[in-house]
Order: C-alpha cells, then sequence, then structure tokens
C-alpha cells in the first residue's frame, strides 16, 4: 500500500522462529517463523481456523490462559525472547497491547477505563490528579475520542456506541506506552461507518506503534496494511508487501485465496 | 396402479389418526396444564399473605390495642410470665438476634466470598466440583444438627480455648449461624462472579494485570450487586434461623457486653415459649408481634437485596 520499508527502516520488531502450538492435541500452529518490521502494519490473513488469532495470541501470551497449551519455537519481541523465564507477563503486557475482536471495556467509567492499565503497572501515588486528567485526555484525543466524551467521563464505558467502545479500547492501552499494538479483526462488530473511523485511526497509529492486526476483510487488509501474512492451516504460506500478497502472490495457495476461491 | 394403491392403503391412515387424536388430546390438555402451572405460580403469593393475614390477625389484638409499643421496644425486661406485673419488652431480644447475626456475618462474608472467587476463578476443574458438592452438601445439614453441634461440640471448645463459664453464648451461635449461612453465600456470589463475560477477564489480563487484580478490580465491581444479594440473603438466613440458635446461644435474656455472653434471639423466643402460652392470652399474642417484627425485618432485607440485584443506583443496565 504505501512505499516499501526503506533501508533505515527495516529493524525487525517481532520475530518468531520454529513456533508450534498445540491446544491438547491439536496443533493449531506448525513451525511459524516470521519477522514482523517495525513500524509497519502487519495485516494477518486466512481462511477461519487457519490459526492467526492463535498466533496473535501468542504474542503476548494470552493464550497460557487456558490450561492445555502446549508451545514450542521461540518469539521475541524487540530482541527479547518473551518465554524467557524472567519476563514478567505483565511487562510482557504493556509492551504489547491487544484489541479484541468485540469491544470489551471494562463496565466501569470511560475514566477509569483508560487509565485502568497504567493503575495496575504505577502506585497510585505516583500519579496526581493533574497527571491522570491529562493522560485521559491525550489518549482520548489520539484515538479521536475525546470530542465526543469529554462531557461524560464518569458514564459507564459500556454505554457508548460499539465504535466508540473500540476506540476507548484502543485509548486504554496508550497511557502504558506500548511499542506493538496486536489487533484481533478489531472492525468485525463494527457497521462500514466505524469500521472506516478504526482503519483512519490505524493510519495515525502506524507512525508510532507496531501493529499487527488479524482481519477476515481481504479489503481491509489490502487497504489499510503494509505487509500481509497469509496462513493456512497453521502454516505461514506466504509473507511479503501487501500490494505483492494480493496483486502477484508467490503461492498459488495465496491466489486463490484471494480471489475468493475458498476461505 | 389401482392394484398397488389397493394394497397400500390401509396401512398409513392408523398412525395418521392416532396422531390426530393425540394433537386434540394436547390441544385440549394445553389450557388445562397452563393454569395448573398458573396456580402453581400465584400459589406462592398465596401463602405469603396467608401466613402475613394470619400472623398479623394473631398478634393485632396486642399490636393496636394491649400492647405498650415503646415499652416494647426499649426495654430489655422481657418477663412474660411474671405474676404481678408482666413485662413485654424486646430490646434484648433485638440485640440477641443483631448480635448472633452481625458476628455471623463478620465471618460468613469474608469466608464466602473468598470461597465463591476460589470456586469461580482459582479452582481447577476438579476441585471445583467438589467444592460445589461439599458445600451443597453443606446447606442440606439441618439446622437442629447444627444447633447440636453447636451446644456439645463447639461449646465445649469455647470453654476450653476461653475459659468462659458456659460454652453456649454469643460467640458459639454466631460461628454455627456463619456456617449456615456460608453456603448460600457461595453459591449465589459464585453464580455471580460466574455471570461477569469473560471479555472482561481478557481485557484486564491484556492490560497486565494480575489473576488476584482482575478478582478484585474487575470482577468484583462487576458483579457487585449480585455479590451484595449473596450478602443480604446470608443476612436473612441468619436472622431466619432459630433452631440452632435456640440450642447455641444459651438462652439467656439479657443485652451481651462480651462475645461469651449468652444471648437470646427473637426466633428462639417464639419457638420455646409458644408452646406454654394459651391462644388469645397476652403472652401469645406478644410472640405474634415478635413475629411480625421478623416479617417486618425479613421484608426490608429481601426488598433491599431485590432492589441492589436490580441495581437501583441509576445505573442502567445494558
Amino acid at each position: 500500500m504505501s512505499e516499501p520499508a526503506t533501508s533505515e527502516r527495516i529493524e525487525i520488531c517481532l520475530h518468531t522462529r520454529d513456533l508450534s502450538l498445540w491446544y491438547g492435541n491439536f496443533q493449531a500452529l506448525r513451525n511459524v517463523t516470521l519477522n514482523v518490521k517495525k513500524g509497519l502494519v502487519t495485516g494477518l490473513i486466512g481462511p477461519s481456523g487457519c490459526g492467526k488469532t492463535t498466533l496473535l495470541r501468542c504474542f503476548n501470551r494470552i493464550n497460557e490462559r487456558y490450561g492445555n497449551v502446549t508451545t514450542t519455537g521461540e518469539i521475541s519481541i524487540l530482541g527479547k525472547n518473551i518465554y524467557d523465564a524472567n519476563v514478567s507477563l505483565s511487562e510482557l503486557r504493556k509492551t504489547v497491547g491487544m484489541v479484541f475482536q468485540r469491544p470489551n471495556p471494562l463496565p466501569i467509567s470511560i475514566y477509569r477505563n483508560v487509565l485502568f492499565g497504567i493503575r495496575v503497572h504505577t502506585r497510585r501515588r505516583d500519579l496526581n490528579r493533574s497527571q491522570r486528567d491529562a493522560l485521559v485526555e491525550s489518549s482520548l484525543r489520539e484515538v479521536d475520542l475525546w470530542d465526543d466524551v469529554k462531557d461524560k467521563l464518569r458514564m459507564k464505558a459500556t454505554r457508548l456506541t460499539l465504535e466508540q467502545q473500540q476506540k476507548l479500547c484502543i485509548a486504554r492501552l496508550l497511557p502504558l506506552k506500548p511499542r506493538v499494538i496486536l489487533m484481533d479483526e478489531p472492525c468485525s462488530a463494527l457497521d462500514a461507518e466505524g469500521t472506516e473511523k478504526i482503519e483512519s485511526l490505524l493510519e495515525t497509529l502506524r507512525e508510532k506503534y507496531t501493529v499487527v492486526i488479524v482481519t477476515h476483510n481481504m479489503a481491509q487488509a489490502r487497504r489499510a496494511s503494509d505487509e500481509c501474512i497469509f496462513m493456512l492451516l497453521g502454516e505461514v504460506v506466504e509473507h511479503g508487501e501487501t500490494s505483492q500478497v494480493f496483486f502477484n502472490p508467490q503461492h498459488e495457495k495465496t491466489e486463490m485465496y484471494i480471489q475468493g476461491r475458498y476461505g | 396402479m389401482p392394484e398397488a394403491d389397493a394394497n397400500r392403503e390401509p396401512s398409513p391412515p392408523r398412525p395418521w389418526s392416532m396422531l390426530r387424536t393425540f394433537h386434540v388430546a394436547v390441544d385440549w390438555c394445553e389450557p388445562l396444564v397452563e393454569w395448573i402451572i398458573r396456580i402453581c405460580g400465584w400459589s406462592a403469593i398465596l401463602f405469603v399473605f396467608a401466613i402475613f393475614f394470619f400472623v398479623f390477625r394473631e398478634g393485632s389484638e396486642m399490636l393496636l390495642g394491649g400492647l405498650d409499643l415503646k415499652e416494647f421496644f426499649t426495654s430489655p425486661n422481657w418477663r412474660p410470665d411474671s405474676v404481678v406485673r408482666p413485662q413485654y419488652g424486646i430490646l434484648a431480644l433485638l440485640a440477641g438476634t443483631i448480635s448472633v447475626t452481625g458476628l455471623a456475618m463478620l465471618i460468613a462474608v469474608p469466608l464466602g466470598l473468598g470461597a465463591a472467587v476460589y470456586v469461580a476463578e482459582f479452582a481447577g476443574p476438579r476441585s471445583k466440583e467438589t467444592l460445589k458438592v461439599v458445600i451443597e452438601l453443606l446447606a442440606a445439614i439441618p439446622s437442629v444438627v447444627w444447633g447440636f453441634i453447636g451446644y456439645m461440640v463447639l461449646g465445649p471448645i469455647i470453654i476450653w480455648a476461653t475459659g468462659a463459664p458456659v460454652g453456649i453464648n454469643v460467640l458459639n451461635g454466631g460461628i454455627i449461624l456463619a456456617l449456615m449461612s456460608v453456603p448460600i453465600i457461595v453459591s449465589v456470589s459464585e453464580d455471580a462472579l460466574r455471570a461477569v463475560p469473560d471479555s472482561y477477564r481478557e481485557a484486564a489480563l491484556a492490560l497486565g494485570a494480575s489473576r488476584w487484580e482482575i478478582v478484585s478490580r474487575v470482577l468484583f465491581p462487576a458483579a457487585k450487586n449480585g455479590l451484595l444479594a449473596a450478602v443480604l440473603l446470608g443476612v436473612g438466613r441468619a436472622i431466619g434461623e432459630t433452631m440452632a440458635v435456640l440450642m447455641a446461644t444459651g438462652h439467656a435474656v439479657q443485652i451481651p457486653h462480651s462475645l461469651l455472653d449468652p444471648v437470646r434471639t427473637l426466633t428462639a423466643t417464639i419457638a420455646a415459649e409458644l408452646g406454654e402460652t394459651v391462644s388469645g392470652e397476652e403472652h401469645y399474642g406478644v410472640l405474634f408481634v415478635i413475629g411480625i417484627v421478623l416479617f417486618a425485618i425479613a421484608f426490608v432485607v429481601n426488598l433491599t437485596a431485590d432492589l441492589v440485584v436490580k441495581g437501583i443506583r441509576g445505573e442502567k443496565h445494558d
């Protein structure tokens, strides 16, 4: 979509090597090896059940909340192996934020939703009131939500529209200063207009964060991502610039999927 | 062709007509069943009103006429059998009920909520099932058995541990009542915790919250209505309990000054004394007035629980 990454920007943010994952006996990822470049929006595409969400959920290790998951291989984010014994999950998830398929703001006020993450990571007395207010304002401004909600910050966040909720879910990551933002089909619950807003938001986020986005929507992947990874049955089939994956795919399977012949 | 038709003819109609009869029967039964179910539903209301009517009728004469209400609520002297001047002051009994219930809640609420959090969030599938079954079993123990345990087991333990002269007192009754209220608190609050959508847990987890932070910052706020309802149901259970407290509290009319003082509760008084009274006399009527007081307390507790569950605090439910 945009210019290919220029040489000084080619820096690997997220790297996996021989990553395999099993849910019980079912193998969901097979020897995934890939490099996600820093500062780009990388789309993960593929038919249902191909493992794209599973892969995404490996990057902040949230997969592990289900007890029957076995992982082998290696993932490193910003040069650090996230399966190292000394990695704090809390720190990892601070660096690697996640946006879910259905907007899931917590059933507390908008204000407290934005600050929820930072409250977990810093002691209460380390942030005074004006700092908190400033954080809330800048985070909400960054996702273009401030003007809509500035008069009702004490309102329960679950009463916002879905689009606003999803923006809030992005906004609440920002006070933690994440380096990577993972998005799991962030627009699937939204209407066309909401989708457009989130996509344009993605456009502004790419300047500061590395974004990995899972999507079912081919057109969205084409519009919004710089690089695309096509997955099938737990394997990475193709990884390249979006324009190349879409207009000049190297693999027959990719081509068939892009053309809508299956999936 | 006609021959084949003739051969086929006799068999199909029979099941068809049976089916028809069945459908006609169903059409007839349907309204009947509906009425039976409707009566079952409304009967609950009928019974509540009938009980209230009966209790009120028996107590009304004393409540409206013969009883000095000021003395009734403010005097600690409960002397119904006095020949010279019977006194009907329930202050000491009220204090007994409140102290035992209060102590029971102090013990049961943390214990019950803690158990619910463990069962709902931390326990593995097997220990979860085991715990739930055992907790339900705890709820099925008859109250007289609890009273027996209080009297025979807990009493001597209290005497041994504290050196108190009697083992059946506020502490004993409170502990027994707490154990009796824990199952209901656990099961209702566990339901409330489990009803919190998983997406909230995931959201908090993805922001780096630990499991305990998820419980305290997400689940408790999200489930607070259900948890409050659980606590109030526990309170209702504790206030209404009779047999166990009758056996475990010592049955002495006095305002308690320490945990080791024996007391007597409103419910135990009714249970113990009603048999000695004659229908229609003063004492009998006053016991029914106590019944009305208990009714009022239970009503307020339940109403509060209901309003809390419905979220009266100006928050719309989504």
